[in-house]
Formats: C-alpha cells, structure tokens, sequence
C-alpha cells in the first residue's frame, strides 16, 4: 500500500494543500507591481492619467486601512469618513495656521493626520465598539454624521460651508499630479506593510479570532475591546493619512465632501470585491475598481448613468463572487492543485490496489481512473474539494 | 409658548417619520435586513405623487391608492430578484445589495426627473389654522391623520390577521416558524412590501412638505436608521416614540438654541442613550450570534 490512503469513495484524503499561493509566486507578483506602480507616471505621463492613479493611490490607502478594522475584525464601518474628514481639516489648518508653504512640505503633515486621526479614534471607538452588528454600523454613521454637523456649525474653526482653501504647490502643471503619486504610493506600501503585520501577528490572531466568534474568543482570554480599539485606531491613522493626500491635491476641503457618507460605501465596495479580510483584497479592488469607475464616469459623461452602472455591477460582482476576487482566484488555484494531487495519487493508488485484491478494488473505485495521470479529474469530487475551505 | 409650538410639529412631523421608520423597522425585524434603499424609496413615493399631481392632477392624498400598491408590488419584486438569492453572510451583504439598488434608483430618478429641487405643491399646501396662539399647518395634520390610520392598519394587520401571526412568528424564530409550515419567504418579500409602501405613504408627506431631489434620500435614510436604532431595531411601537422625540428634541433645540443644532443634539443624545441601553428603547437585548 503506497502512503496515500484511498477511501471506499475514491476521494483520497489530501495532504495538506496551502490556502494560498507559494512564496515566491506571492513575492514575485508583489514585486512586478510594484515596479509597475513607480514607473506607471514615466509610462503614462498623460495629467489626465495620472490624476486618476492619484485618486487611485487615496483609495488604495484608504481601503487599506478601513480593512486592517473591519476585514479583520468583521465589524463593518461606515463611518470612516470621519477620519477621512478630520484627516483633511487638520491638514488644511495645520498648512493655514502654523503656515506651512505649499508643496512637499505639505506632506510632512501627513503623519500627523493620521496621528490626530488615531488619537481620535480612541474616544469614539470606546463608545461604538460597545455594541455590534447593525448597531455598530449605523453609529459609525451617527458619528461621522455628528462631526459633519460640527464642520458645518464650528465656523470660527472651518470656516462651515464655505470651507477651508488650501493653496497649491508650485510645481509645474505637467508633473503636477507626480509628487501626490509617490507619495500616495509610499503610504499604500505603509499601510500594506502594517496589514500584513496584523495579518500575521499573534495580536492579529485575536483580531480574526474575534471576527469568527467574539464571544469565544474572549472565552480564550482575548481582551476583545482592546483589541478591537487598537485596530480602529490604526485603521483611523490610515484613513486620516488618505485625507490628509487629499485636501491638498483638491485644494480646498468642505464638511460634505470631507465628511462624505458616499465615502465609505465606495471603500466597502472595493474591499468587498477584492475580498474583505484580506491583505490583497483591497489592493485589488482598489486598483481595478477606481479606474474603471473613473472611467466610466468619463466615458458616460453622465452621472446618472454611471450610478445605475456602477450599481448594477456592484449587484453583479457580489452575485458572481460572493467571497471576492481574491479568495475567489485562490480557491480555484486550490481546486486545481487539488485535483491534480488527487488524480496522481489515484493512477499511483489504481494499480497497487490491483494487485493487492480486485474484488475490493472494483468496488473502492468508482471512477474511470485508470486513464493517464493528466486525465481530468472526476468532477463530482470538484466540490468536495472546497467544501473544507475556510470561509473567506 | 414657542416650545409649546415646538414639541406639537414635533408630534405633527414624527408621525409620518413613524410611517418611514416603521417600514425598515418591520422589514428589519422580519428578515433582519437593513434597507438601505428606505432613503430612496421615500423619494420614488413622492416623486410618484408628484407625477401623478403634475400630470394627472390627482390629489396626492389620493394617489396613495396607486402609488402604495404599486411600491408594494416593487417591494415584493425586489425581495426575490435580490434579496432571496444571497445565499451567505445575509445581513452584510443584503446591506451592500440594498445600497446598490438605491445606487440604481438613485440614477434612474435624477434621469427621470432631473436633479433640480422640486415639490409638490397642492392648493392647500400653505393653509393653516389656529387654536389660541398655536398654528396648525393643514398638511401636517391631514399627514399626521393619515399616519395614524395607517399604523392602525399595520398594527391590525400584525395583530389580528393570520399573517400578521405568520410575520411574528418569522420575526421571533425563522426556523420555528418554517417548521409549523410557515412560507417565511413569502412572509418576508410581502414584509419587504409592506415597509415599502409605507415608505411610498410617507414619502408622499415629504414631497408635500419638503423640495426634494435624489440626493435628499441620504440624508433621509441616516434620520431613519437614527430613529431606528433609538427605538430599538424591530420595534414597531420603539419606532412610533423614536421618530416623534427625535423630531421633538429637533424643534425645541432649533427654538431654545438655534436650528444648526437641532440634528446635530439628537445624534449626541442617541449615542448617550446607547451607551446605557446598546438594543434601543424598545429593543430585545441582543442574542448570541448563532
């Protein structure tokens, strides 16, 4: 008998098959798109282009960080916008008050929007973290929606729905949008970096360990609300960094667009499309889901329009790929090897059973499987094959 | 005095606010769904009203006739092409599905009836009476009537009606309820229709009373989810008190301090309130997921 048990189905118990692509596919992969983003502005020099991977990189980090909270621990929030907002308000009157030039200046705000963005996070987490579910959703959007009320009432601060003017860089027109790419790039890789720090952190465990069962997880000893509030904070800080990239590419920050409830809903979509709960997730949402969007909205020239297409192929995807591009394509590419390992161990099994007793053989082994190692797989044992993945 | 005047708009405004709100709260309750596209749905009821009164001159109190059953067929429609199809993780994903479909909505009314502001403006519309210094618009007192006849009709249909049983039955345990042969399907889409309906009934009050565009369902729906969640999600009767406090606590903050508070005083006074009390006024303490 060879080492790979068959069982009276036919379906040989797999070895252990990663949940995800080896290594070097995964370091290589990273790489190339990386190189890809630095040298895309000298590919596509085009102002109208790289406007569009600016605002790419906003949502790249923005989307990152909404999922380092809610992909991980399953609390969905739909009140970044508040960081979002603060993010943008303390760049704008940081820049007005203590009279920072425009240009590369500006940027050394950032930390410190994402900084006053997590100290932030802090109190307000303290208080929606207490309740969940629905609950917690609808009071990320309480809160997002009180502090629009204060930039729209604190006038002697924001200036209310006039709003807050930021001057521009002086940098020349044609390479205008090159600064924000690199720098919008740098804080993507940032946050990635911080994502996958969770991701693979024993404080991260607890993390995903509270999105699958909170209860039992704080059962293991799981300090459940410090946990959670470390995320919102650090998620918070990225959110307020994304902001911050913002108000002085747009150069000029209201309560409605800085604190906008459209915001988080185009952050979900795309995390959710990437695959929620994922390092990739939002990375691949985000680069393909922006541009089309903008593309869209180019090529309609019409808002309404765009919004029924957007909506119909948000419906669309989640319909198709429920779970999301990424861990969509990784259970495909574990299906296959699956498959494959099954289909080689059964020409391997086939014939060592043969000898052995053919009256036990002919029952074991339902299948045609005695065809070449390549022979397709019997598709009934397909499915089987993901019944044991673990959801998302 | 002026408070006085203050706390009876509240009460005049809060009961068509109850007719939105009860819709999700219901739709909620039944299927533990989050109707996103409430906002929305308000606004297709009174740009419905609007056509009809345009168009038909037909009285928009009238064209409630038309207008809730025909918002109650697209309710049902709704549930089965997209509600009933999610097969995992409903409750977030019926969220995103709904946000979609006013996504949609959204689009197909500003193509319509483009985005400029507009209202429905009957002969009646600016007529008013008085009792002693208090003034009572007209329209708010015909809508504030027509809210309570129709929540007396959906507390009868909830309370004395074979499906208003089969629909409490769904709401307090689905697999129960299917068990003694309950079709909760057929249950929640006719929910779904209902929760629309009464959007339609409300949203026609809100045309009459407010100019409104596509856009103004954002800021509907953040009102509604606040006035349900104060009442406790699935609450009917938690949702009937939270709408008229909430408008309550808006006009007399507007009077005592000044109108740019008002909103912004019931935000900060759910989010005290939850603290104390996380499942709402009327709210069931929230089970273990599972």
């Amino acid at each position: 008998m060879t080492a790979i048990d068959v069982t009276p189905t036919g379906a040989a118990a797999p070895e252990h098959i990663p949940y995800e692509p080896p290594r070097q596919i995964r370091w290589t992969g990273t790489g190339l798109l990386l190189v890809f983003l630095a040298v895309f502005p000298l590919l596509f020099p085009n102002p109208a282009v790289t406007s569009i991977a600016v605002i790419t990189m906003i949502f790249l980090v923005a989307a990152i960080g909404w999922n380092i909270f809610s992909g991980y621990s399953g609390y969905i929030s739909i009140g970044h916008a508040a960081y979002y907002g603060i993010g943008q308000y303390t760049v704008a009157l940081l820049a007005m008050h203590a009279k920072v030039p425009a240009g590369w200046d500006t940027f050394g705000l950032l930390p410190v929007a994402g900084l006053v963005c997590a100290v932030a996070a802090v109190p307000i987490g303290y208080v929606v973290l207490r309740v969940r579910r629905h609950t917690f959703i609808i009071l990320t959007v309480a809160v997002m929606f009180i502090l629009q009320l204060l930039a729209f009432n604190l006038v002697s601060w924001t200036n209310g729905s006039g709003g807050l003017e930021m001057s521009f860089p002086t940098w020349q027109g044609s390479y205008f949008n090159e600064p924000f790419y690199y720098v919008g790039l740098v804080a993507a890789v940032v946050a990635c970096a911080a994502s996958w720090w969770v991701r693979r952190s024993k404080y991260g465990l607890g993390l995903l360990s509270i999105r699958d069962d909170e209860d039992r997880a704080r059962g293991l000893g799981i300090n459940a609300a410090r946990t959670k509030l470390i995320a919102y904070a650090i998620s918070a800080f990225f959110v307020g960094v994304a902001g911050g990239l913002y108000a002085p590419f747009i150069g000029s920050v209201y309560p409605q667009f800085g604190f906008d409830p459209t915001f988080d809903l185009a952050v979900a979509v795309l995390v959710f499309v990437g695959g929620i709960g994922t390092l990739s997730g939002p990375v691949i949402g985000a680069l393909l889901l922006i541009p089309l969007q903008q593309y869209f909205y180019l090529q309609f020239g019409n808002a309404n329009l765009y919004l029924i297409a957007y909506g119909v192929l948000f419906i669309l995807i989640l319909r198709l790929l429920p779970a999301g591009i990424a861990p969509s394509v990784t259970q495909l590419w574990r299906r296959v090897l699956v498959a494959r390992r099954r289909a080689a161990a059964r020409s391997r099994a086939v014939p060592a059973l043969a000898v052995q007793s053919s009256a036990v053989q002919s029952s074991a082994v339902q299948s045609p499987a005695a065809g070449p190692p390549e022979a397709p797989p019997a598709t009934a044992a397909v499915p089987q094959a993901g019944g044991d993945e673990v959801a998302r | 005095m002026l408070v006085l005047q203050a706390i009876i708009d509240g009460i005049l405004v809060g009961g068509f606010y109850a007719l939105m709100a009860g819709g999700l709260t219901l739709v909620f309750g039944v299927m533990e769904i989050v109707n996103f596209a409430q906002g929305i749905m308000v606004v297709l009821g009174a740009y419905l009203s609007y056509a009809l009164f345009t168009h038909l001159s037909i009285d928009p109190f009238l064209s409630l006739v038309i207008t809730m059953p025909g918002m109650f067929l697209i309710g049902i429609a709704v549930y089965w092409s997209m509600i009933r199809p999610i097969k995992q993780d409903r409750v977030i994903m019926s969220l995103l599905v709904m946000f979609a479909v006013g996504t949609i909505a959204e689009g197909i009314l500003d193509l319509v009836f483009t985005s400029n502001l507009v209202q429905i403006s009957t002969p009646y519309v600016n007529n008013s009476f008085t009792v002693g210094s208090l003034i009572f618009p007209d329209i708010y007192v015909y809508a504030f009537l027509m809210s309570v006849v129709l929540l007396a009709g959906v507390y009868y249909l909830l309370y004395r009606t074979r499906f208003g049983r089969s629909l409490r039955a769904s709401m307090q345990n689905p697999t129960a309820a299917r068990l003694v042969g309950i079709n909760t399907d057929w249950v929640s889409a006719y929910t779904l229709g209902i929760g629309v309906a009464m959007a339609a009934a409300g949203g026609m009050v809100f045309g009459l009373t407010n100019s409104f565009d596509a856009a103004s369902s954002y800021d509907l729906i953040s009102r509604l989810l606040a006035i349900v969640i104060f009442g406790g999600f699935g609450s009917l009767s938690g949702a009937l008190i939270a709408s008229v406090l909430m408008l309550v606590i808006q006009d007399v903050v507007a009077v005592v301090w000044s109108p740019t508070w008002g909103q912004t005083t019931f935000y900060v006074i759910l989010i005290l309130i939850l603290l104390v009390r996380p499942q709402g006024l009327l709210g069931r303490k929230a089970v273990r997921a599972q």
